[in-house]
Formats: structure tokens, sequence, C-alpha cells
């Protein structure tokens, strides 16, 4: 091997091994900031080490040790510090050992546990969304702050002031970094999917032309999706939500037109859908039914984009079964954008006028104003009901409001088409 | 990045060691849990296979088995990876089980990005 096959290979092992060497790490030293800086020691001694006696068979393995052997070193110089001020008398040996064999014994937990406890930390319900999600692409998926930035449209010094006090807020809360049992973990379950939804939806709203990150964060959603479902599988909601994200992600290529604008759900060619990722979707919206999960948001959201994933031809969306599912999700996940997405089925499958009737209810009943899909939406009802004039009207109003260029683009060609 | 990485070999190497299954099914479980793997499968021998062929302006049928063929495929792998050398690294994995297992083997990982737009 030459010296770049190795450089290049250091790069790929450490893409693949770095979340869970922290994860490692982190159990026995107890601090974030330490786990990372013990990892890139591990780094940097690979670096040296590795072109000169080739990649060892296990690197994963190599690189644990190596950090563990500096994690030992380090509490070592911290506890000959701690002698030199401790009173004359006191037992230091005993001292001494007892926590390298915690070290030890910390060493020995199954690796795939301790990333899911990172995990679990990362997304902690003591920190804000925003944070979690930061904190989560930086530990588990190894993207740089800079990356962290462009995806989500933030400057660098946000996301690094983010990351940092997340950090210390995680120290001072004294966290173990361990997987919740029992009815915690139902109540931190919810705080990760939420995180990792939050991921995904970020990712999903980019548009073509965009920094290649943002898209990427879709990838990113659905590989901590997996990590989790691989971990925890009798969850039914992760399941739910891996099966949402699979679904949807299976549309990606298929969203936008040649020129760049979007393509609604109707209007897209359904063989460029990835079967794969609908199979998978498909699979995993199975396994949450039957775990119990029928009722529950994101499986109740996954059965829904399964409706389209399953039909071939637009014609042939089971309306009824999307009307019958959008009634029951809005009983356990009330939101004005349910009952928007609910008018819509509802007009799909009983015509634009039941749908018309729904959202004169949504307006009186919610604070939607200012929403850019609620104007649209009745745009399109009005066309499919032959009042193009007010149809029109209600596609400026939306185009107005939109922040989206491509979104208004779309909606100014549609009250155009109304001029006829 | 979707990649496949396609094994292949001879086919009259007798069938792999029952240690060696179990050590490929750990390395699936470990990349499972890394949350790259999108799908996974093994070959039925070529034997029961066939090849449809395009050639001189005819199209042919041959059934297995594929006895001129040096390398068959035996199994796949579609993984979501950041780069080629994240592939190429579970290949190596992938194949150091066998040297450790069935060190007379001889075969080779072959490696495909998927196109997508």
């Amino acid at each position: 091997m030459t010296a770049t096959d190795v450089q290049a290979s250091i790069d790929a092992i450490w893409r693949i091994e770095q979340a869970r060497l922290i994860a490692g790490l982190v159990r026995i030293v107890r601090d974030v900031d330490r786990a990372e800086e013990l990892a890139q020691e591990a780094l940097v001694a690979a670096l040296v080490e590795w072109p000169k006696t080739g990649v060892p068979v296990k690197p994963g393995a190599w690189l644990m040790a190596a950090a563990k052997r500096r994690a030992i070193d380090g509490f070592r110089r911290d506890k000959m510090l701690e002698r030199k001020h401790a009173e004359i008398g006191r037992d230091q040996e005993n001292v001494r050992d007892t926590s390298i064999e915690k070290i030890e014994t910390a060493m020995d937990d199954d690796l795939g546990d301790e990333l899911l406890g990172l995990i679990f930390t990362a997304c902690h319900p003591i920190l804000s969304a925003q944070a979690r999600a930061a904190l989560t692409l930086r530990l588990i998926g190894g993207l740089s702050t800079d990356e962290i930035a462009r995806a989500f449209l933030s400057s660098e010094a946000t996301v690094a002031q983010r990351i940092v006090r997340a950090k210390k807020t995680i120290g001072k809360a004294g966290l173990t970094f361990e997987v919740p049992r029992g009815a915690a973990l139902q109540e931190r379950l919810a705080s990760v999917l939420e995180v990792i939804y939050l991921i995904f939806n970020e990712g999903y709203a980019a548009t073509a032309g965009e920094d290649l990150i943002r898209p990427a964060l879709c990838t990113e959603a659905q590989r901590l999706g997996r990590i989790l479902a691989a971990a925890l599988s009798n969850e039914a909601e992760v399941f739910g939500l891996l099966a949402l994200m699979e679904i949807q992600a299976s549309r990606l290529g298929a969203r936008t037109a040649t020129d760049g604008s979007l393509l609604t759900l109707n209007e897209q060619n359904r063989a460029r859908w990835d079967q794969l990722l609908i199979r998978r979707g498909l699979a995993a919206l199975e396994r949450a039914q039957a775990l119990g999960g029928a009722h529950s948001p994101y499986t109740l959201q996954a059965a829904l984009a399964a409706c389209h994933a399953r039909a071939r031809r637009v014609e042939e969306t089971d309306w009824e079964r999307i009307c019958s599912l959008y009634d029951t999700l809005r009983e356990v996940m009330p939101s004005p954008v349910v009952d928007l997405n609910r008018a819509v089925a509802h007009s799909m499958a009983f015509g634009p006028e039941a749908g018309l009737v729904l959202l004169d209810a949504i307006e009186q009943a919610e604070a939607l104003g200012g929403y850019a899909p609620l104007p649209a939406a009745r745009g399109d009802f009005l066309f499919r009901a032959g009042r193009l004039g007010e149809a029109k009207t209600e596609f400026e109003r939306a185009a107005v409001l939109t922040r989206n260029s491509r979104e208004k683009a779309f909606l100014l060609a549609r009250a155009r088409s109304c001029e006829r | 990045m979707k990649f496949l990485s396609m094994v292949k070999s001879a086919e009259h190497q007798g069938p792999p060691p029952m240690v060696l299954m179990e050590a490929v099914g750990g390395l699936v479980e470990e990349a499972t849990k890394a949350g790259i793997v999108i799908n996974v499968g093994g070959l039925m021998p070529s034997q029961m296979g066939a090849r449809v062929r395009l050639s001189n302006g005819k199209l042919s049928v041959t059934d297995g088995p594929f006895a001129e063929a040096r390398e068959v495929i035996g199994g796949y792998a579609m993984f979501e990876l950041k780069s080629k050398e994240e592939a190429i690294d579970w290949a190596k994995r992938l194949l150091a089980l066998h040297l450790e297992h069935w060190p007379e083997r001889e075969g080779e990982c072959e490696i495909r990005q998927i196109a997508s737009e």
C-alpha cells in the first residue's frame, strides 16, 4: 500500500469507528470533550503508526486500545496530582487500583449499547431540540461544526456555541451516558425520535441547487433510525419513524422536475420512486403495527405515506383509507397541519366541496394565519370545483406567504393557469 | 452514497465452514447496528441460474452452472456510506474473516457505486 492508500484507508476507518469510539470512551471518562480528545489522540497515533506497520486487521479495536491507554495514563496523572495534594496516611495505592479497574470493566461492555447510550445522551430532553440535533450530528454523524451550520442554514459560530453549551449542560447534570430503562425509556425515546425526525425534515426541505450537505441530512437521519431499530427491536414507534423516513426518502429522486421545480405527489413519475426503500419502509411499518403501534403518531404517519407508496398510479390511491388514518391521527396528534392534510384527503375522497367545508372549520378554530399551504390548498380545491377566479386569488396569497422561492414560482404558475 | 458490494469466487471450493458463516453473520450484525445496511443477500449456486445473452445480433439463453467462469457472484450487500473508501474497508473486513476461517479460499469483492440523481 502506498502512503496515500493508507491515508485514505485511515480516513474511512475513522468515519466508521469514531462514533463508537467516542461512545465507549465517554462512559469511562464521563466527559464528552475528554472522550473526543482521546479519540482524536488515538487517530493521531494511527496516523503515525499505520503507515509503518500497515493497517491492523481489527482497526476499531486498535483505536479503542490506544485511546484506553491514554485514558488510563490520564487517570494516573490525575491521581498523582491528587496524591500530591492529599493528606499523609491515605491509602493511595488502593485508590489508584480501583479507578483503573473501573475503566477495565467499562471497556468490556457491549459496544452497540454504548452507541445507543450516546444517542440518548445527545438527545436528552434537558437540551433544546436544536442543540440535540447539532450534538447528535456531531457525535454520531461525525459532521463538522461547519457542515452542521451549512445544513441548518445557520452560522458556524452559532452552532459551535450551541454544542459547547450542550456539552456543559450534560456535564453539569452528571448524566451517565447509559440507555434508560423502563418508564424512563419511553419518555427519553420520544425525545430521540423527535430529533431524528427534525434532522430528516430539515434535509427533506432542501431543494435542488442547494448545498448538498442539506439533503444528506435525510441519509443521516435514516442511518440513526436504522441504528435504533437494530438496537431497540421491540419499540413500535422506532419502526414507525423508520418506516416513515424510508418511504418519504423513496421519493427524493422523483420530487423535482428537470427545471428544478417541485412536483406534487400526484405529478411525480412513480416509476422513479425507490422501490427498495419502499419495501424497507413497508416492512418496518408492518413491524411497528405488529408491536402495537397502529395508533401511535409516527406509525400512523408511516401508514399514510404507505398508502401513496402502494399506489402505482395516482388513480389507485386509497383516499378513503387515508381519510380514516387522518381521522385517527388528529385524535392522537392534534395539529392544524394534520387538519389541513385531512381536508386535502377528504377533498380527494369526497370532492373539493368536502375539503372546503373542513378548511372553513380550520380557519375558524385555529391560528394558521400566514401559513402558505392553507391558501394553496384552498386554491387547489376551488380550482377543482371550477371556481377559477377565487382559486387565482388564493394561489397568489399563498405565493406571497411562502418563503421558498421554488414553491413561490410553482404557486404563481398555478395562479396563471387559472386565467383561461 | 449507495454502494453495491458483490462477493465473487470460483464455485468449486465446497461449502464454507460453519465458523466462517457465523463470523460473517457477526460482521453483518455489526454493520446493521451501525445503520449502514440497506440490503444483504446470498445467491444460490449458478447451477440454478441462467444467462440471457445478446451477441452478434442474436439472443441466447444458457442454463447454469457457469462452468467456464472463474468468478461467480455468491452474495451481495448494499450499503449507505460516505465514501468509496468506507466500502473498501467493509470489504476488507469481510475478506479478513475468510482469511481467518477459510485461508485456502480465494475470491474478491467488487465494489460499485449506485448511480442516483
